[in-house]
């Protein structure tokens, strides 16, 4: 049954895993944005059979369950021939799990390229800018912020799946309340105060988020922005 | 090791729980996706709220957390024993991800042009033919990719039943991995190339889906 003593106690002990899950989140949606970028890359290379088996890898990565890839790299990585080393837990599920993000993150980065209007490519183009001049001047300032809202989402997403890096030792929120589960046999509430732990932390940044959709939109908003300039408001 | 004569008639055993606790979590994440969704949107303050409440909780917490929680909690809290972890893990599977359909059922709705519940109102239909024969098949058709890309997440979801011990695919390649320790890259990749066999049709009916979406709906 539900008691209220177990759960007072429970408490401070889940909340000691609480850095490491945030550590482990912020490694690996760290990981996962740089290596979003060589996905981006990869696809970007002109070249069809590359561009045809990158895609492909990337839906297989993303379409197969996370917790396997995790074991993979805990208990199959070391025995690989000539590659394999032994990782940590938490280099794995920072790996692990980045990977798995990492194809996402760079569709979300191939959204926000394509999001530019063909117009812009081509202006850029014919005022003679240069190759680094048009990204840095045109293309990345209209790119990037229309994806930080998705971006905030899926680091929202990649918090709640970090738990399953409990499975392979990573000693998160998860571990600890199965391992008083197991001393105290006290499950329920252990992982109560796992889900409130989560709840607490993903609703108010999820909130957080959509009102920065909100503001994003508004502010890039070609109608809302030619508007401003019509009332000769210089837009922000 | 071979895969094919060896590795793969292990994991073939496993393919009959997998799909079914797939399937089963599919239709019960649907069902409760259409009833979230068109509770979200009722005109009862106290049936909106709590649905608010349902989809809240399940978005916010995970579902490994969701399935572990029922698997302890349903035998003790309701003094009732399911006898079977199947149940339990197409409950937490179905209610996880029927929180985040129903919010995809409650936006694909509103998203239909306002204009057309305005014409069907004023051809004097019910507000019942309204939802039936004009938003409806408008809102079914934004749906569809994105049901197709949850149930891709839920196929990814059911390599978690394992952990509450049930018998799946990931259960028999972790069952032969323990023994042959040696092959265990070979024995994960093939049981990695099981689930994306599985996902194929899902990801080609997505892509489907999408060309439909586009189709036939005023905006």
């Amino acid at each position: 049954m539900w008691s209220w003593d177990r759960f007072n106690e429970a408490f401070p002990h889940v909340l000691q895993g609480l850095t490491m899950t945030v550590w482990v989140t912020l490694l690996t949606f760290l990981f996962a944005l740089i290596f979003g970028f060589v996905w981006l890359f990869l696809r970007r290379i002109p070249l069809r059979p590359l561009n045809w088996t990158v895609t492909w890898i990337m839906e297989f990565i993303r379409s197969t369950p996370p917790i396997i890839q995790l074991f993979f790299m805990y208990l199959a990585w070391p025995v690989l021939p000539y590659i394999g080393v032994t990782l940590s837990p938490i280099t794995c599920a920072v790996i692990g799990l980045g990977i798995h993000f990492s194809t996402y993150i760079g569709e979300i980065y191939r959204s926000g390229i394509e999001s530019v209007g063909k117009g812009q490519w081509e202006a850029a183009t014919a005022l003679n800018f240069s190759l680094i001049d048009k990204w840095r001047r045109i293309i990345l300032p209209q790119a990037i912020p229309p994806t930080i809202p998705m971006l905030g989402n899926y680091f929202i997403i990649l918090f709640k799946e970090v738990p399953i890096a409990a499975t392979i030792s990573v000693q998160g929120i998860l571990y600890m309340a199965n391992t008083f589960g197991a001393r105290n046999w006290a499950y329920i509430e252990a992982l109560t105060i796992v889900g409130i732990i989560l709840l607490a932390l993903s609703y108010p940044s999820a909130v957080l988020i959509r009102k920065l959709e909100v503001k994003m939109n508004t502010r890039f908003d070609k109608n809302a922005v030619i508007k401003k300039i019509e009332k000769g408001v210089r837009p922000s | 090791m071979n895969p094919i004569t060896e590795i793969a008639p292990q994991l073939l055993r496993g393919l009959q729980t997998t799909l079914t606790v797939l399937l089963a979590s599919a239709l019960f994440s649907y069902l409760m996706a259409f009833i979230g969704g068109l509770c979200r949107l009722s005109k009862n303050f106290l049936l909106r709220k709590f649905t608010g409440l349902y989809i809240e909780i399940f978005r916010g917490t995970s579902l490994i957390v969701q399935l572990f929680w029922l698997y302890y909690a349903i035998p003790i809290l309701f003094d009732i024993d399911l006898a079977s972890n199947w149940v339990i893990g197409v409950i937490a599977i179905g209610l996880n991800y029927g929180a985040y359909l129903s919010e995809v059922v409650r936006s694909s709705i509103l998203s239909v042009a306002p204009g057309q519940s305005e014409a069907a109102t004023a051809l004097n239909m019910s507000s019942f033919q309204r939802m039936r024969f004009v938003i409806f098949p408008q809102a079914v058709r934004m749906m569809l990719p994105e049901f197709g890309n949850y149930t891709i997440q839920m196929l990814k979801g059911t390599a978690l039943i394992s952990l509450i011990g049930l018998r799946d695919i990931f259960y028999y390649g972790d069952i032969m991995r323990s023994t042959n320790l040696a092959h265990a890259p070979l024995i994960y990749a093939v049981v990695l190339i099981f689930y994306f066999i599985l996902a194929l049709p899902l990801i080609f009916f997505t892509r489907k889906a999408e060309e439909i979406a586009k189709k036939g709906v005023a905006s």
